[in-house]
């Protein structure tokens, strides 16, 4: 959720039960502005918070001019000091698949696992149990980018690229209407596409090519891995995911009001195919 | 005359000057459409104040009176000063309007000259630069004029009249609606008949210069509209470039497709007319109204007469004082949709017998979520619906068992005993009374405030049992079917309740000390441990410092009664033989025997600190928080479980409240694991009238045919001795 517009992007989340205390709230306000400037993004949303069992991460990133990409992140523990992550590669990713579990809330906590790897000294090959050890902070990093890949959604019409290039904020969204507020094609991942090379021509025909140029939801595997839902008696969309519970989107339709948030234990929830 | 005011309207003037100066219009006009990403608002400005210096009164707006009209052609371009005033201040204004005029005026004119004297390499612009030039040498000639115009009645006006023209925007615009923003660029409807008569002149006039002639043909071309829809490029473009200088937003050129898009949206779509209802927000509208029904206060509204009356303790809580509490924890719905839970907890409280009632929290589902309730109905009310639901479930049982019954009298009566199966389903274990255990409380539950809020049935043991091993999303709809393995006996109403009740159980703590047990019973031992279920508010209370609730789990009690792997709190001996378990059969006694004895189950008695409770690996399954770092003098304490994701507790003072927020899953660090089917059973008991026997093989049968043989010829042989013994026997 934008940082600009945080009480009200807070206030419009809250049905999903998690949110932040008015302590936090003021300030996040205030860091987030100063973060704004010392960094020089042109925009900062507020990511969400990682609940973790001593202590609670709390993720803002940042966005350049260009909408798609790839966004810093930053985390903080009390909302006030922010420490800029590293981009995540995928050595981490493959790291931390071992690791499971809650988050500790200490970034510099480390998980311990013990792993056989292939040891050569001089002929004999042999196996050895040795003890990896994978950081939080880590752990983190890589986890936030797979929430933002799988789960990040904005709606259709909310940016647009231009054929000079960058992809921009599209200031005359006026916001979806109702009817296509309650379908699934009308949100895209706010990521770079990964699908659309492999729709058919007759499918690409009918996308226009500045709005459509990101992955719609509709694909996702798995199906039916996002639920959509009215509240406040029609006049907010509500998407939640379940692969990553805890993720929320928010739209009020008709109107310029949309973000998502992720307050949640940062675990995927592996028995999605038995629970639907 | 280039300076006299040229109507645009009428390409053919009395004066070829103007005439000229029309067509420069014209032209700009028409290279108009074809620069329109020319950048406006930067030297709009810029451009005025020259225009204004350079063509004052070379146009004019249609609202003018044609009488003006007809005026400053037949003086060409002389005007007296006196009429030069007014039109001054009506040609500012029309200038001004003529900006934001949609209609094709010739407004684009003075913002495009600038910029086109500023092109090279377009035809256009060297046509519009010598226009130019013949333009400002007749001006130059009819300097009088000018001299008129720049009189200094309105000294500052060239540079205010860029800001008055903001100011005379709004009337100018809103005269010239009546005349409709959309009117087209057809000369003859902007003429009175009496103007036309002017026209006539026209047959006079020479043959016109070629660069007027592509004028007109740009123009003409760019006015035609297609049999699809009414619209012409040219009106469209007009339209756009209003819309971006009435709404002057930053940097439009690169906005300028999605401003196109929106613009020719709305030609097509205009503001639907206040009489029709928009179909799309019809149930938001129902919605709506329902919602304003909660807010009307109950027994008709006599306002001041109700205000005097004492006010009634309620059954319905404080819930915006607990949303306070847990807003400080950054737990909860937001304060409105709390407010409204409120209301509908109200109006449940005047629908249903209610003694105490508590808001227990939200489920989320699929398509829909629930709220839940948790109440307690007064004494003897809810024993008349308990009725109706348990005979509802009694019969249905009754049935089960003389279908049953019926079927296996008819497997005796066949002729080829079938086997019987030697399975026997595992004996239903009864649930538990009501106010008692699991099904202490009550549970409502409704989708949104304002919608009639619906009951749960109790909780069997057999559906906590499913319910522990199976791991399902609610849709939302109490009525849906829950389809997993082990099958799940009931539909989603039953799910729900079962989870409510686990979540429940597992999760509903209390400060230690807020509740004791009551006076002590003496056949604890009788009971055979099985602990005592009542408690009471503690009326000493007094409340436990925050931090300490938040250092020790000790200071934490659970305060429900922890369910058993049985399903039920109260342990329960499932071979003891009820009623209907004698009818099924006999056999039943025969097999009590073989089984072994089933133990009691024993759980952690009431009451016991959180201390107690089991790691999830090597975790604390609870994480306490103060809920505000910075001043714990007023903090509360937050306690958060993290055995079910959503359940939150704080604790501050003497007050203290539960509630869930979530899925309604427990967490579990390793992948569900759904159970595996039931091992194939046997079809039927193998013995050896019905086992298969091998056929002997071709050696052995000819071992056993020669071994006959054998026998044969030994009988035989014998035989023949006994014959050859008693021939001998006869011979001697």
């Amino acid at each position: 959720m934008d940082a600009e517009s945080l009480l009200l992007s807070l206030e419009l989340a809250s049905g999903s039960g998690q949110g932040l205390s008015p302590d936090r709230r003021a300030s996040l306000l205030t860091s987030l502005l100063l973060v704004k400037r010392d960094y020089r993004y042109d925009r900062v949303l507020f990511w969400g918070r990682i609940l973790g069992i001593v202590a609670d991460y709390y993720i803002a990133q940042g966005l350049s001019e260009d909408q798609l990409a790839p966004r810093k992140t930053l985390y903080s523990l009390n909302c006030t000091d922010w420490s800029l992550l590293p981009p995540a590669t995928e050595e981490m990713v493959a790291q931390i698949a071992m690791v499971k579990g809650r988050f500790m809330g200490d970034p510099s906590h480390e998980y311990e696992h013990t792993e056989l790897q292939k040891v050569n000294e001089g002929d004999k090959v042999f196996e050895e149990e040795v003890v990896v050890q994978v950081k939080e902070e880590t752990r983190l990093v890589s986890i936030i980018d797979q929430i933002d890949k799988a789960v990040a959604i904005i709606p259709r019409g909310a940016l647009f690229k231009t054929p000079f290039g960058p992809t921009n904020v599209n200031r005359t969204f006026e916001g979806l209407s109702l009817s296509e507020a309650k379908k699934l094609s009308s949100y895209f991942h706010f990521r770079e596409a990964v699908d659309l090379k492999n729709k058919t021509l007759l499918e690409k025909a009918d996308l226009d090519p500045s709005l459509d140029f990101m992955d719609s939801l509709e694909h996702d595997i798995p199906k039916g891995s996002w639920s959509i839902q009215m509240e406040r008696g029609n006049a907010l969309v509500v998407l939640r995911s379940l692969l990553w519970p805890g993720l929320t989107f928010y739209h009020a339709p008709r109107t310029k009001n949309y973000g998502y948030i992720y307050v949640g234990t940062g675990e995927k929830n592996l028995d999605l195919p038995f629970m639907l | 005359m280039g300076d006299s005011p040229p109507n645009p309207e009428a390409p053919s003037q009395q004066q070829s000057s103007s005439r000229r100066s029309s067509q420069v219009s014209e032209r700009q006009r028409s290279r108009e459409p074809s620069q329109s990403q020319a950048a406006f608002p930067d030297e709009g400005q810029q451009v005025l104040l020259g225009q204004q210096r350079g063509s004052r009164g070379s146009r004019l707006s249609q609202d003018f009176r044609a009488s003006q009209i007809n005026l400053r052609w037949s003086q060409g371009g002389n005007l007296p000063e006196d009429e030069n005033l007014p039109m001054y201040q009506a040609e500012e204004g029309g200038m001004g309007g003529m900006e934001y005029q949609p209609m094709s005026a010739g407004f684009p004119m003075e913002f495009q000259t600038q910029t086109y004297l500023d092109e090279s390499g377009t035809q256009a612009g060297e046509q519009a630069t010598s226009l130019m030039q013949q333009l400002q040498r007749l001006q130059q000639g009819q300097g009088g004029f000018f001299q008129q115009l720049e009189s200094p009645a309105y000294p500052g006006a060239n540079v205010l009249g860029q800001f008055s023209m903001y100011q005379r925007d709004d009337p100018q615009f809103m005269q010239n609606i009546e005349h409709g923003p959309y009117l087209r660029d057809d000369p003859a409807l902007q003429f009175s008949p009496s103007e036309l008569g002017f026209m006539n002149f026209g047959t006079e006039m020479p043959e016109p210069e070629p660069r007027e002639l592509a004028v007109q043909n740009a123009k003409a071309y760019l006015l035609q509209t297609s049999i699809n829809c009414d619209l012409s490029l040219y009106e469209h473009l007009v339209n756009l470039l209003t819309k971006i200088l009435n709404q002057r937003p930053e940097d439009p050129l690169s906005i300028l497709e999605t401003l196109n898009r929106t613009t020719q949206w709305e030609w097509f779509h205009p503001k639907m007319d206040t009489l029709r209802d928009d179909p799309e927000m019809q149930p938001t509208y129902e919605i709506a109204e329902k919602q304003k029904a909660l807010f009307s206060r109950s027994g008709g509204g006599e306002g001041e007469q109700e205000m005097e009356e004492e006010v009634v303790e309620t059954a319905v809580p404080n819930i915006m004082e607990t949303a306070f509490y847990f807003e400080q924890a950054g737990v909860g719905l937001s304060s409105v949709e709390s407010f409204r839970i409120f209301l509908a907890l109200k109006q449940l409280v005047e629908q249903q017998p209610i003694h105490t009632c508590r808001f227990w929290g939200k489920i989320l589902g699929l398509k829909r979520s629930y709220l839940v309730a948790e109440v307690e109905f007064r004494e003897g009310e809810e024993e008349a619906e308990e009725e109706e639901v348990e005979e509802l479930m009694e019969a249905g049982e009754v049935v089960e068992a003389h279908g049953e019954e019926e079927g296996e009298e008819d497997e005796e009566k066949a002729v080829d005993v079938v086997p019987k199966p030697t399975w026997k389903p595992p004996p239903v274990i009864p649930k538990e009374e009501s106010r008692t255990g699991a099904n202490k409380y009550l549970y409502f539950v409704c989708n949104e405030p304002g919608r009639p809020w619906t009951r749960l049935p109790h909780v069997t043991p057999a559906q906590i049992v499913h319910a522990r091993k199976i791991k399902k999303f609610f849709t939302g709809h109490l009525d849906a079917p829950v389809i997993s393995y082990p099958p799940f006996p009931g539909n989603e109403a039953n799910y729900l309740r079962a989870q409510i009740a686990r979540i429940s159980a597992a999760t509903h703590i209390s400060p230690l000390g807020f509740y004791q047990f009551g006076e002590e019973e003496g056949d604890e031992e009788e009971e055979g441990g099985a602990g005592r279920d009542s408690f009471e508010e503690n009326p000493d209370f007094e409340g436990i410092p925050v931090l300490e609730m938040v250092d020790s789990m000790a200071n934490w009690v659970h305060h429900m009664q922890h369910i058993l792997p049985q399903g039920r709190c109260t342990w329960v001996n499932p071979l003891q033989k009820s009623e209907e378990e004698e009818e099924l059969g006999e056999e039943e006694e025969k097999a009590d025997e073989g089984m072994e004895e089933v133990e009691q189950e024993v759980g952690p008695p009431l009451l016991t600190p959180l201390s107690e409770d089991a790691e999830i690996m090597h975790l604390s399954p609870w994480t306490t928080r103060l809920s505000c770092s910075l001043c714990p003098q007023y903090s509360v304490a937050v306690v958060r479980s993290n055995l079910w994701p959503g359940a939150y507790t704080y604790a501050s003072g003497k007050k203290f409240e539960n509630i869930y927020i979530g899925w309604g899953h427990k967490y579990s660090p390793d992948n569900f694991n759904p159970a595996l089917p039931a091992p194939i059973q046997q079809e039927y008991p193998s013995g050896p009238e019905i086992t298969e026997m091998s056929d002997p093989t071709v050696e052995e049968e000819q071992a056993l045919k020669a071994a006959q043989e054998q026998a044969l010829a030994a009988a035989e042989e014998e035989e023949e001795d006994e014959e050859e013994d008693e021939d001998e026997d006869l011979e001697d």
